[in-house]
């Protein structure tokens, strides 16, 4: 009985948020579902939340992800209202433009995750601490650092159009135009195209399961 | 023999108490062969020496079983003893079988011959006999006769022995031994020599000898292939031990002396042993580190490289015979001459070059001289070089290890002193270190068995991309500054992960990258092999990120050939099955822009990339689905595919692999596209492949004809250039150049004319009028749109390639009489004449053609009399190609037809009857039937007939009778009907047996053979003899039918010649019933 009741209330909620984004309705039933299942395995908690260590897992698992900074902030992006929980609404919304986003709004969101303060910029030292473990270390190398400077440097120049060492949106947004490779320039934040099928196809699954 | 065992025969050093042997080379054998045959045929040769009984004798072990005697012998179980007996009763062979030896004791040679007779294996025996038998002379005729070094006076001893006691009884014997010992001493001499020869065959070669040939062979090594020999040449290994070895000890104890890599310029990489026994591909590498040999040989030994290399590589013997390739690098060359010197005054030893070396030998002092004083010159200049830098060159190809040790070692000769050994070991090491891994850069993933097909290249490729000069940055000139940032972002693409990868790419972009600055830094400081392992890797962004780089530096050929040497063709061809189009396009066009030499081309191919690049153009019919940005990607990558299939179609085998892989109806279907960076390389690609009969045939069927002609009007002149130069390929045959001219595509390409400033649309689109004029419709056509005029301008100033066009077409056009008028009146005989002084052998056919048109109107005759024309016409009979030769002697034809007083002019030529003559000894059908047309012309002036006549045309023409060609016929029939003119020739055709020959010609089928040949045998007819043959040769039926033709000429000569046999007959009925 009280699935019949949730299978409606996710239609319902389905129906109501399926338009603001590139999800027909069906998928966007598919994603509440993969959703609810994703919460109904960890026990006594709250079917339509998801929480930061959960969402964590999903990114590693399913997308891959790795660098711990970059996974926090993609949550934050996801998280819209900052409670601190992916709900059903942001999940559908995120997932919306993590899988099927123009550009324009993958560069928006790709932006949202960089900057680390949320500021509006991403200064150098945001660059610094997202760059870091990028480079293998070299042992006969006297600063460590010093490569991972460099590279700070090197985008800055490619990127910082105002010359104001530290990248606005709109910096960002001019460059990656001219050069799609820049749009993940300080790690990666996107599914890769393999992942993105892989995940569609669990969730049109579960669609055609559904009907 | 003595001698000959003694001093020329290989022994193994005496063992312990044992004997010598005789070793196993193919010398000995040689010389062993030589001595069963002597000894053999002794008994029939020299029946009485044979006789004489040897002092002591022969005795060794046997592999001949008592019982294989049989005949005049006494066979036992253990023993065989010959009848025939010595004067003092022991018999002349005894065979005894004790403890498992059987030993064989034979006194005389007609026992020895029985031996050999008996045994199974002849040069075992032999070789057993004379081992136990050091000296088989002193065991015959004494120890008086034993072989001495030095004077021998043997036979002044004998000689003086058997006069003292002339007249007695011993006398007789002597005699006997003294003739034995003479025949032996004659085969000791016949032994000797052939050892001799033997011996100056086989050289052994030494560490010096291959060291020098190397040196000498990396002095002519290089990137043109026409200046030099090879691509390159280098050792495996840069340790030289003590004795001037490079091949491993355990590997010296086999005679290897060192292992190089070759790489001709026409085949792949050989890995080549040398070792005393000579030089011999081996079993290449394993991997590509250089670490596991197979040493196993593949293929014979060759005496030295060069024979070597001559028998691999085409190019190397072609370029090595022609002797003008120029010296890599002058000082190099200076300082390697000199250690060649100094090697060779060491060891004496040349016997290992050669004829070309010492030719080559002989040019180099004069350059050496200049060098030497040049060195003295550049020695201050050069300081500055010494310096530790990076040097911008060669490093990832491997040479840069070698020019540095080069180098190094020009400045030891310079100081010339000794220690010369440890000095250079810590260069070695030195450039070791700073220098780049030599060796990884040089992986060939190519197959080397496919070496047979390297010669599959079409006639429309473009040689200049084989051949581009490495350049070199002055090692001296200040480093950019651009090269120390590349340096940097290249090890961040090594040592980052993904993001900074893609940091580094993008900002790499930054760089002017079609700059060769940057370029050849990129491929020096290693980044191409990182950029190509990039292409290895599952991240599309670093994928696309290198493939964008890529694209843009591999316009520098130098990069090609490198991208090429490191696999990176493969890992592209892989990627253009990979889902993400972006991807897709860059490596396509990258692929395009690399395969632009011979071995890249055949790379893709033999990868399976033809079969992908087709692949790639199949997207939707354009027009049949909206434009979406998806079918849009679609579209792009067809063309990105197409640009590469157009640089793969310049090789033969390639074009048939897009053939094959149904290129062509897709390429058929993108050429309905109205967008120019699409026709371009669909077009390139169409008209590169029609040099094929298959191809022209499709682009016939397929109706591509109609596009092309489309294109022909388009505003994009490379496009324009193309389409015509496809048209002009296509039109080889009657049903496209019809079609041409049905589309309306004559008028755009005469109005093509016009763009005299673009050499190479000119070029193309006078070819494709040149091959439409072979259709008389389209000359028609030509006519109306005032062509001839165009292109009579087009005939000066122009370079080779226009001019080879224009003139064909013109050569067409003057086939219309009309036309031949236009000519003259644009002015156009006097530079066509003009251009028989020319050199360019496909230009020179086509003027020559052209003039002989023309010179069918007498007016234009008396313009090419004037300018001397003929007599320039008449020496291109001695140019070398045959079809110059016959071209002229066609053209000749109408000259003299029309040339007032011909007859004189032809005799003011010095020699040239005799050398018209002459031609007929020509191989080529159409060089004789056109000296055969020449010659019937010539004939008609009495005057000069007797002149041919004494240069004996009438054998050479009557011995061409037999041919089965009907060109040849007709005109050699119109040859001899005017020959017959003179003299008694017709005799002497008639004894030449060139009648009979003739009466067959009359079953060809061609008219024209008939007419002439009824004309010719008219002619014999008059002589009796003649007749007789021809009718025996059943030629009154024949010549009956004849009679019936509507042809009056053949009516009459028919007649005629029947009329002649039956007089003949009617005489001889006369003879007989008076």
């Amino acid at each position: 009985m009280a699935h019949i009741v949730a299978k409606k209330a996710l239609a319902k909620l389905a129906e109501t948020c399926y338009r603001q984004t590139h999800f027909t309705k069906q998928e966007v039933e598919g994603l509440l579902h993969v959703f609810r299942d994703l919460q109904t395995s960890k026990k006594g908690k709250d079917e339509m939340k998801m929480d930061r260590a959960t969402f964590r897992e999903v990114l590693h698992y399913t997308f891959a992800m790795t660098d711990d900074i970059l996974m926090d902030r993609v949550f934050r992006a996801f998280d819209q209202d900052n409670d601190s929980y992916v709900s059903a609404q942001e999940w559908v919304q995120g997932l919306s433009v993590f899988l099927r986003g123009t550009m324009e709004e993958k560069m928006k969101y790709c932006f949202e995750v960089y900057d680390l303060n949320s500021d509006g910029y991403i200064s150098r030292e945001e660059m610094f601490s997202m760059l870091k473990n990028t480079l293998a270390k070299q042992p006969t190398e006297e600063d460590p650092d010093e490569g991972i400077k460099d590279l700070v440097e090197i985008t800055l120049k490619k990127m910082d159009h105002d010359h104001d060492s530290r990248l606005s949106y709109s910096d960002y947004k001019t460059s990656v135009e001219t050069e799609p490779l820049l749009l993940e320039v300080f790690g990666p934040c996107l599914p890769a195209a393999k992942q993105v099928h892989a995940f569609t196809a669990t969730f049109s699954d579960t669609c055609t399961e559904w009907y | 023999m003595g001698q000959t065992l003694t001093r020329a025969a290989q022994w193994t050093s005496v063992s312990e108490g044992g004997q010598g042997k005789l070793e196993f080379t193919p010398l000995n054998e040689a010389l062993l062969n030589e001595i069963i045959k002597f000894a053999e045929g002794f008994a029939s040769k020299h029946q009485q020496e044979a006789q004489t009984v040897f002092r002591s004798p022969l005795t060794w072990e046997t592999q001949i079983a008592p019982s294989a005697f049989s005949g005049a012998y006494e066979v036992s179980d253990n023993k065989a003893v010959s009848e025939a007996k010595a004067p003092d009763g022991q018999p002349l062979l005894v065979l005894e079988a004790a403890g498992g030896k059987n030993t064989v004791s034979v006194s005389s040679f007609d026992q020895l011959s029985a031996v050999l007779k008996y045994s199974g294996d002849k040069m075992r025996e032999a070789r057993a006999c004379l081992e136990a038998n050091r000296d088989p002379a002193a065991k015959i005729l004494g120890d008086g006769y034993a072989t001495i070094e030095g004077e021998d006076n043997s036979m002044l001893r004998l000689l003086e022995k058997v006069k003292k006691e002339e007249g007695q009884e011993e006398g007789e014997t002597l005699q006997a031994t003294m003739r034995l010992l003479v025949i032996l001493q004659q085969f000791d001499m016949q032994l000797l020599n052939m050892s001799l020869q033997h011996i100056s065959k086989e050289v052994r070669l030494t560490p010096a000898a291959v060291n020098s040939e190397v040196k000498l062979l990396q002095s002519f090594s290089g990137d043109d292939g026409d200046k030099t020999v090879l691509k390159s040449i280098q050792y495996t290994s840069d340790y030289e031990f003590n004795n001037g070895c490079r091949a491993p000890p355990w590997r010296q104890v086999h005679g290897d002396i060192c292992y190089l890599v070759i790489k001709p310029h026409d085949t792949d990489l050989l890995s080549v042993s040398a070792s005393t026994a000579g030089v011999y591909i081996n079993g290449g590498f394993e991997k590509e580190n250089f670490s596991d040999l197979k040493h196993e040989r593949e293929g014979e030994i060759y005496k030295d490289l060069v024979t070597l290399l001559k028998e691999k590589s085409a190019v190397f013997a072609e370029n090595i015979a022609k002797q003008d390739f120029t010296l890599r690098e002058d000082e190099t060359t200076a300082n390697q001459y000199d250690i060649m010197e100094s090697g060779d005054e060491g060891d004496g030893d040349n016997t290992h070059r050669t004829n070309e070396d010492a030719k080559k030998d002989s040019k180099e002092p004069q350059k050496a001289e200049k060098q030497k004083s040049n060195l003295k010159k550049t020695g201050k200049d050069r300081s500055p070089r010494k310096q530790p830098q990076p040097s911008l060159k060669w490093k990832n190809l491997g040479l840069g290890e070698e020019a540095d040790e080069k180098k190094e070692e020009k400045d030891q000769i310079r100081e010339g002193s000794a220690g010369k050994k440890e000095k250079k070991k810590v260069t070695v090491q030195e450039s070791k270190g700073r220098v780049y891994p030599v060796i990884k850069g040089r992986k060939s993933k190519t197959p080397a068995q496919d070496q047979e097909d390297t010669f599959s290249e079409s006639s429309t490729e473009s040689e200049e991309e084989e051949e581009s000069p490495d350049r070199r940055q002055e090692a001296n000139s200040d480093l950019p500054s651009e090269y120390w940032q590349i340096q940097k972002l290249v090890k961040y693409l090594k040592g980052g992960n993904q993001t900074a990868t893609i940091i580094a790419l993008c900002s790499m972009r930054d760089f002017n990258l079609t700059q060769e600055t940057c370029q050849l830094a990129i491929r020096d400081v290693g980044g191409l092999e990182v950029l190509i392992n990039l292409l290895d890797t599952e991240e599309i962004k670093c994928k696309i990120g290198s493939l964008k780089i890529l694209k843009e530096i591999s316009h520098n050929a130098q990069i090609r050939r490198a991208i090429a040497d490191l696999g990176g063709l493969q890992t592209m061809v892989k990627i253009l099955k990979s889902p993400d189009k972006d991807l897709k396009c860059l490596a396509a066009e990258t692929i395009a822009n690399v395969a632009k030499f011979r071995r890249a081309r055949r790379t893709v191919r033999q990868h399976g990339g033809i079969k992908k690049l087709v692949g790639l153009l199949d997207c939707a019919p354009l027009g049949s689905v909206p434009m979406t940005p998806e079918v849009e990607k679609d579209i792009e990558v067809a063309r990105c595919g197409a640009l590469a299939l157009w640089s793969c179609s310049k090789s033969t085998k390639n074009k048939q692999a897009i053939r094959k892989a149904g290129g062509i109806p897709l390429l058929a279907r993108l050429l309905k596209s109205s967008h120019e960076n699409m026709l371009i390389p669909v077009v390139g690609t169409l008209q590169e492949c029609a040099s094929e009969q298959s191809y022209r045939l499709a682009i016939r069927t397929e109706g591509m004809i109609e596009d092309l002609v489309k294109n022909l009007h388009s505003e994009n002149q490379v496009l324009q250039m193309h389409c015509a130069s496809a048209i002009f390929k296509c039109a080889e045959e009657k049903e496209t150049r019809d079609l041409v001219r049905q589309y309306g595509g004559l008028d755009p390409l005469v109005s093509l004319l016009d763009k005299s400033d673009n050499k190479e649309l000119l070029a193309a689109a006078t070819g494709a009028i040149w091959k439409c004029a072979i259709s008389p419709e389209n000359v028609e056509r030509f006519q109306e749109l005032k062509a001839i005029e165009k292109l009579v301008s087009l005939l000066q100033n122009q370079p080779e390639e226009v001019l080879v066009n224009v003139v064909g077409a013109l050569g067409e056009c003057a086939q219309e009489p009309q036309n031949r008028m236009s000519i003259r009146k644009a002015g156009g005989i006097p530079p066509l004449v003009n251009l028989l002084t020319g050199t360019n052998q496909s230009l020179l056919v086509n003027v020559t053609k052209a003039v002989g048109a023309c010179a069918t109107e007498t007016e234009n005759m008396t313009i090419i009399d004037r300018l001397d024309g003929v007599r320039l016409l008449w020496s291109l009979l001695k140019n070398q190609n045959p079809e110059v030769q016959a071209s002229a002697a066609w053209a000749i034809c109408p000259c003299i037809e029309n040339a007032k007083d011909a007859g004189e002019m032809v005799r003011s030529f010095v020699g040239g009857l005799e050398l018209i003559v002459s031609l007929l000894k020509s191989e080529h059908k159409e060089v004789l039937a056109s000296v055969c047309a020449a010659i019937a012309n010539i004939a008609k002036d009495e005057e000069n007939l007797a002149v041919i006549t004494d240069h004996g045309v009438v054998p050479m023409l009557a011995k061409l009778t037999n041919t089965t060609d009907d060109k040849l016929r007709r005109h050699l029939a119109e040859a001899i009907a005017r020959c017959c003119m003179w003299g008694n020739n017709r005799v002497a055709f008639g004894e030449a047996n060139a009648v009979a020959p003739l009466v067959r010609y009359l079953k060809s089928p061609d008219e024209s053979v008939h007419r002439a040949t009824a004309q010719a045998l008219f002619q014999l007819s008059r002589d009796p003899e003649n007749c007789i043959t021809m009718h025996n040769a059943g030629v009154v039926k024949l010549l009956l039918d004849m009679v019936g033709s509507t042809d009056e000429a053949l009516q009459e000569a028919a007649a005629g010649c029947i009329g002649n046999i039956r007089r003949l007959a009617l005489a001889n009925e006369k003879a007989k019933y008076p």
